[in-house]
């Protein structure tokens, strides 16, 4: 990773920039550490180890959930009253108490003194067997990436994967891992941000992208270390903690070893209108639970760009970049875990834009160093002209080798025009091996110069940055939380207006009462 | 009166000589390529699928395995089909074409009120570039979009609406139309969405009073407008000067013929 600064940024501009990404996230964390989510308390009965769905296919944890809130709210947690209820057996275990309350046979109190002290111990010891089994994960990809080998070098090339059926998928993946890419990535299926739930088992049927179940977690995990064996290289699999089921979707990926995650403080406020409360309290937890798990999430900021203007936007993704290192450094991630997103977008008709890609890509470079920035190819630009789309991802892959980016998703020159065929791979895959082996370590002798276009563009930019957040901070608080959220509220990013009162999910939002109890957080920070 | 060339023109691919009928094609087929005899065969199949296509002579002039089963070609050649353009069929503007300021002089003194427009991305389709390229004041290629135009009321939804909100927003605003882009069309989301959406709206409202129904995005073929239910489809280029003036000439100079 290029770690000599070339840009001659000014570091008290830098500092200063973190700062106010400091002041605006705080409140947001206390927000989150003040309330609750029916997600979050799902993904504490999952790593406590309830799974399976009903005949339904509604998942047992959210029939218990939905019978606990029912009888008692949760505002003092899932396990409380959960576990209060297998004390006074009522129950034997998990399922069979989902099953009974499914069917109003069970009762939940709150339970008070000596017996909350019980059914808190009696929680605890299943939810630090399931976080127990993260940590295995996470030895056990240590250890595969020590005996079969590591991604030979840096962007890893990153490839998307997308046909609705685990079946079909898995073939195309492990092919993709012959063809050279480091990372897979499984695409969602059209509208899973927006379920409530997560579905179950094998899954052959999906819209533009396949659902992310646990089984289907496992199937490919399982394929593609056999392939990881095959290729001498582990190959990392990607997946989605985003929308409604944050929190769920981050404790299954960690049980089942997936290696990144994308996974955005902001995108699903904006870009699905999710409600910014319920967004930043999931995100908080599920962060922590890939934290634990040694994941590396990937965030969002390319998408600002698919909306607004790429050159006047350019500050709202270091905004959006600065927010998310705060966010997930307090929720427990690591540098090394944070791939910041940006994107490949300034339309190419524009004056000098591969000089503004350049500078924007060398300004997160440096404002990072530490983090394996995650570089998003061309997707606004590209037409139904698949030669000149050809040319300007090689300008992308170009950007990125010369800028020591960590995880290049590779573009496909029919971006615009289908999902990618076999032959748009092996082209799009040809053109990043010819640019990384041609430029190889040009980035040592590139030294844009001290006061030109490159280096005035990045600290305008940066400058701009620091304006939006003084402006974001100094948003009149409508509540305790202030600023942020009225900015978003505001259509400050990507010019979608989101208000803390509207959303998705927004009646999944509990307020936590004094009492609140939940082991999984306790163990994942650190407090037990 | 005279038969010019304009009138029926026959007419061949070009290549760099007029009438030589030269095109290029690619395509994968599920072929080795590992060894010379393997390749041989390979470019054997490929010209001869580029025969079947009309290309007489075909030049296989690339050949390249993809991983052990498959193999890519690049095909030129010359093609023996002549085009009758006069076979082709096309929907042409049937409106002409306004500056923002005669579309808002039109609506000022047709409708002798502003025209409300409630516009979205329905179904779980979270694209709105479609959407917002016309109407977002940014615009597209150049235009400034609908929120540009004074005498136009522009209420933009965003993306992942569902129709019975569509339908609600639609009667809060009084629109008078309603703008819907698709641009997912997987499984032919766009089709079916679409239909779903104009199914919805000839329920909640009687035939005289419904907004009008337009839809676009780049997948759309522009004869399907009553297949699908609605008064226009708008294809891959279309700007919002074009969406602005057809919303002229179907609200307010057709609304004021019919009177």
């Amino acid at each position: 990773m290029s770690a000599q600064p070339k840009l001659g940024l000014d570091p008290e501009a830098v500092r200063k920039a973190r700062e106010l990404a400091r002041t605006a996230g705080q409140p947001i964390v206390e927000l989150a550490q003040q309330h609750t989510t029916v997600s979050v308390e799902r993904a504490t009965l999952r790593l406590a180890g309830l799974s399976g769905a009903d005949p339904d296919g509604t998942p047992w944890v959210n029939r218990l959930v939905d019978a606990v809130r029912g009888d008692v709210d949760l505002d003092h947690g899932v396990a409380l009253p959960v576990w209060d209820a297998l004390l006074r057996g009522d129950a034997a275990d998990l399922h069979e108490l989902a099953t009974k309350a499914s069917v109003g046979s069970a009762r939940f109190r709150i339970p008070e003194g000596d017996d909350a002290k019980r059914a808190e111990a009696a929680a605890v010891e299943p939810i630090r067997a399931g976080i127990a089994r993260i940590d295995e994960r996470r030895v056990e990809r240590e250890r595969l990436i020590a005996t079969v080998g590591d991604a030979p070098r840096t962007p890893w090339i990153y490839l998307i994967v997308a046909t609705g059926d685990i079946y079909e998928d898995i073939p195309q993946a492990q092919a993709a891992a012959r063809e050279g890419a480091d990372v897979i990535a499984v695409i969602r299926s059209t509208g899973q941000s927006l379920l409530d739930f997560v579905p179950e088992g094998a899954t052959r049927e999906g819209f533009a992208g396949t659902y992310a179940t646990q089984e289907n977690f496992r199937l490919m995990r399982a394929a593609l270390d056999e392939t990881s064996k095959e290729l001498g290289r582990y190959v990392r699999l990607t997946n989605y903690a985003s929308g409604l089921c944050m929190p769920e979707i981050a404790a299954l990926a960690g049980l089942e070893r997936l290696d990144m995650m994308l996974n955005d403080s902001m995108y699903g406020i904006l870009f699905r209108d999710i409600n910014p409360v319920r967004t930043f309290v999931d995100q908080r937890f599920s962060r922590q639970v890939h934290a634990r798990a040694g994941i590396i999430i990937n965030t969002g900021e390319d998408n600002y760009l698919t909306t607004a203007d790429a050159v006047e936007a350019a500050h709202t993704v270091t905004v959006s970049q600065l927010l998310n290192e705060f966010f997930g450094r307090e929720a427990g991630l690591d540098d090394w875990q944070l791939g910041l997103g940006h994107a490949f977008e300034i339309n190419p008709d524009v004056p000098d834009s591969f000089r503004m890609e350049l500078a924007h890509a060398m300004l997160a470079r440096e404002l990072f160093p530490d983090a394996p920035l995650k570089w998003m190819p061309p997707t606004r630009h590209m037409t139904g002209d698949v030669f000149r789309g050809y040319l300007l991802d090689g300008f992308f892959n170009l950007v990125g080798a010369l800028t020591g980016q960590g995880i290049l998703l590779v573009g496909m020159m029919t971006e615009a025009v289908v999902t990618p065929w076999l032959s748009d791979r092996d082209l799009a895959l040809q053109n990043v091996r010819y640019v990384m082996n041609a430029v190889g370590d040009l980035h040592e002798d590139f030294q844009p110069a001290p006061d030109g276009y490159v280096a005035r563009r990045a600290s305008q930019v940066l400058g701009e940055s620091i304006d939006l957040l003084e402006r974001i901070i100094a948003h009149t608080p409508s509540d305790s939380a202030g600023g942020l959220l009225d900015a978003i509220a505001d259509g400050t990013f990507g010019l979608m207006k989101r208000p803390a009162d509207g959303g998705r999910g927004l009646d999944g939002v509990v307020r936590k009462a004094e009492g609140y109890c939940n082991p999984a957080t306790d163990v994942l920070e650190g407090a037990r | 009166m005279s038969t010019t060339e304009q009138d029926h023109r026959i007419i061949r691919p070009y290549g760099d000589t007029t009438g030589d009928g030269m095109v290029q094609l690619s395509f994968t087929l599920p072929l080795s390529s590992t060894t010379r005899a393997q390749t041989q065969i390979a470019e054997g199949a490929a010209a001869q699928l580029a025969n079947k296509m009309g290309m007489d002579p075909a030049m296989v002039v690339h050949a390249k395995a993809m991983g052990p089963d498959f193999t890519f070609f690049v095909v030129y050649g010359r093609v023996n089909h002549l085009v009758d353009v006069d076979a082709v069929q096309v929907v042409e503007r049937d409106f002409p074409l306004l500056t923002p300021k005669e579309v808002n002089l039109a609506v000022r003194e047709g409708l002798r009120r502003r025209l409300t427009i409630v516009g979205g991305c329905i179904g779980t389709d979270a694209h709105t570039v479609g959407i917002d390229a016309i109407l977002n004041i940014k615009g597209f290629a150049g235009e400034k979009g609908l929120e540009y135009y004074r005498e136009i009321r522009v209420v933009n939804l965003g993306a992942q609406i569902s129709v019975p909100d569509l339908v609600a927003s639609a009667r809060e605003h009084q629109a008078d139309a309603v703008l819907v882009s698709q641009v997912v069309t997987q499984r032919d989301a766009h089709l079916l969405n679409t239909k779903e959406m104009s199914a919805a709206f000839s329920e909640a409202y009687s035939e005289a009073d419904r907004p009008l129904l337009i839809v676009g995005g780049p997948r759309f073929d522009e004869m399907m407008a009553s297949e699908l239910g609605v008064d226009r489809v708008f294809s891959r280029g279309t700007t919002p000067a074009e969406v602005a003036s057809y919303l002229v000439h179907a609200l307010v100079s057709q609304r004021k013929q019919d009177r």
